[in-house]
């Protein structure tokens, strides 16, 4: 029995939509490097879309994979549907995580909101 | 695969497996016994009990043996506090990096009203004897030092600890798993009362260990029963085990000279490799160091997701993240040499075999460099590094 699932290792090792994006207009960074964890989180958004997304991530094998699958599930769609994402849809996308590997998909919730927030507050004139 | 977690545990060698399946099924005599065919699996018993003893300098009468090192850790502190309780002598010595056999027993005896002095190993993973002299009171019953440090290595001044504990009068125990069978080790001439010792760290099977504790000091039983290993540990010995455990240790010890001039070059060829990685540090002493053991910090990146992607190239290690031990903390012994926690996150030990090659090494250093460079580019720890938003630690 291997620690993770196919799917998180294949997030893991190919993961999706990661890099920086230049252009974004909503930006969100949660964690913490003392704890070994932390997830950045770029939106581009247009006419309440989430045009394109883009992550960068420190951390764990299920915390880099969380982070891929999370932008896979909000790409494309509108911000409303963004702003719903839970991190158990996160989990459950990944075919599960261990147990004291939840946090990961809570934080890429938390990215996700973050980047969503920074987005009302400061980029929708962007 | 290149199996670099030989510190976690080791391939059993030819030799043990032929003693433990040969006597697995035939020697299957309960050694209490008093017919003949018990009475043979007490002679294996009894011949593997002189052979460990000769292996690290003591006779047969002070080895008891135990499923493992860490009931040989929990046995010998358990013992050492009751001689001294016994004294109204309520006060531990040992050390921040501590293998958890024997933090978490320090830790039930502090709840028994014990005083435990943790000293500090520095930043080169290494105590000071002078330290160990100065924290000695009236009312110490026993320093305890691990001899070799399982995640970095560092061997300490054993022997020099062993003199002063001698001369103060103190009982002296120390954990000596990632030590037998690596490097020399004679509990006379190093001083050491007790030392405990795990089989399967050196090409021995799993579950078997012993306990040295030299004549003179009364162990306390943590497993009441029958009247084995002296009324000291109950429970039917497993032989074959036991005597399997006894070939490695010989075969190891007979062979400590060659397997420290094969492994230092190869060791310090992957260090000046790993080396050349920026921002990257070797964790505890270069020279005081077991010859398989190798331990690095890579800043801005996180260990378990390195030792994945190793694992996909076909290489076995081991980290101190937090994320491999599924705790919040990273390691405890990278922690006591002064690494903070954004750094130990990002560490990586490697624990050579006597089979690895200079070929293996130069796999090892250049994965370990498309790794680390890999993780990097998508970190944002290492982009704010980088654009000076953070200052580099390491």
């Amino acid at each position: 029995m291997a620690l993770y699932s196919e799917k998180v290792m294949d997030h893991f090792r190919n993961p999706r939509n990661v890099g920086v994006l230049e252009d974004a207009n909503g930006v969100g960074t949660v964690g913490n490097a003392k704890c070994g964890d932390i997830m950045k989180m770029y939106l581009k958004i247009e006419n309440d879309i989430v045009e394109d997304v883009k992550f960068e991530t420190f951390g764990c094998g299920s915390a880099i994979a969380s982070s891929s699958m999370a932008t896979e599930l909000i790409k494309g769609k509108p911000v409303e549907e963004a702003r719903k994402l839970t991190n158990q849809a996160v989990a459950e996308a990944l075919d599960g995580l261990p147990d004291y590997k939840m946090h990961c998909s809570v934080l890429a919730q938390e990215a996700i909101e973050a980047a969503l927030k920074d987005y009302e507050e400061n980029g929708k004139d962007k | 695969m290149i199996y670099a977690d030989n510190a976690a545990t080791t391939k059993m060698s030819e030799a043990a497996v032929k003693t433990l399946t040969e006597l697995i099924g035939t020697t299957y005599g309960n050694p209490s016994s008093l017919y003949s065919f018990g009475q043979e699996a007490k002679e294996v018993l009894e011949q593997a009990r002189a052979d460990v003893a000769e292996a690290i300098g003591a006779t047969a009468k002070e080895i008891i043996f135990t499923s493992g090192g860490s009931e040989a850790d929990n046995q010998a502190l358990i013992s050492a506090a009751a001689i001294g309780a016994r004294k109204n002598k309520k006060h531990i010595i040992s050390t921040k990096f501590e293998h958890h056999a024997i933090l978490h027993t320090l830790k039930k005896l502090e709840k028994e009203g014990f005083e435990v002095t943790l000293l500090d190993v520095h930043e080169n993973g290494l105590v000071r004897p002078e330290e160990v002299e100065n924290a000695i009171r009236e009312d110490t019953a026993l320093v305890t030092v691990m001899y070799a440090n399982n995640e970095i290595g560092t061997i300490q001044p054993i022997r020099e600890i062993g003199a002063i504990c001698r001369k103060h009068g103190v009982i002296f125990h120390t954990d000596a798993v990632q030590a037998v069978g690596h490097i020399k080790v004679n509990v006379e001439e190093d001083n050491i009362d007790m030392l405990s010792a795990s089989g399967h760290k050196f090409h021995g099977p799993k579950g078997t260990g012993f306990l040295y504790v030299k004549k003179g000091i009364a162990l306390t039983n943590l497993i009441e029963g029958g009247a084995q290993e002296r009324g000291k540990r109950a429970g039917t010995e497993n032989v074959p085990g036991i005597a399997s455990m006894a070939t490695a240790l010989k075969e190891s010890v007979a062979n400590l000279n060659d397997y420290k001039a094969k492994l230092t070059p190869v060791r310090d060829r992957i260090i000046a490799g790993l080396s050349e990685i920026p921002h990257s540090a070797l964790n505890g002493d270069a020279v005081s160091r077991v010859p398989s053991n190798i331990n690095f910090c890579f800043e801005g990146i996180e260990g378990e997701s390195l030792l994945l992607l190793l694992d996909d190239k076909g290489i076995a290690a081991s980290s101190g993240s937090a994320c491999t031990s599924g705790s919040l903390d990273p390691s405890h012994v990278l922690l006591a040499i002064g690494r903070v926690h954004d750094v130990a996150h990002g560490s990586l030990r490697l624990s050579l075999g006597e089979d690895i090659t200079d070929e293996d090494a130069d796999y090892i250093v250049k994965s370990v460099k498309e790794v680390v460079e890999y993780l990097r580019g998508f970190s944002p720890v290492w982009r704010d590094l980088v654009a000076g938003k953070t200052a580099f630690i390491l």
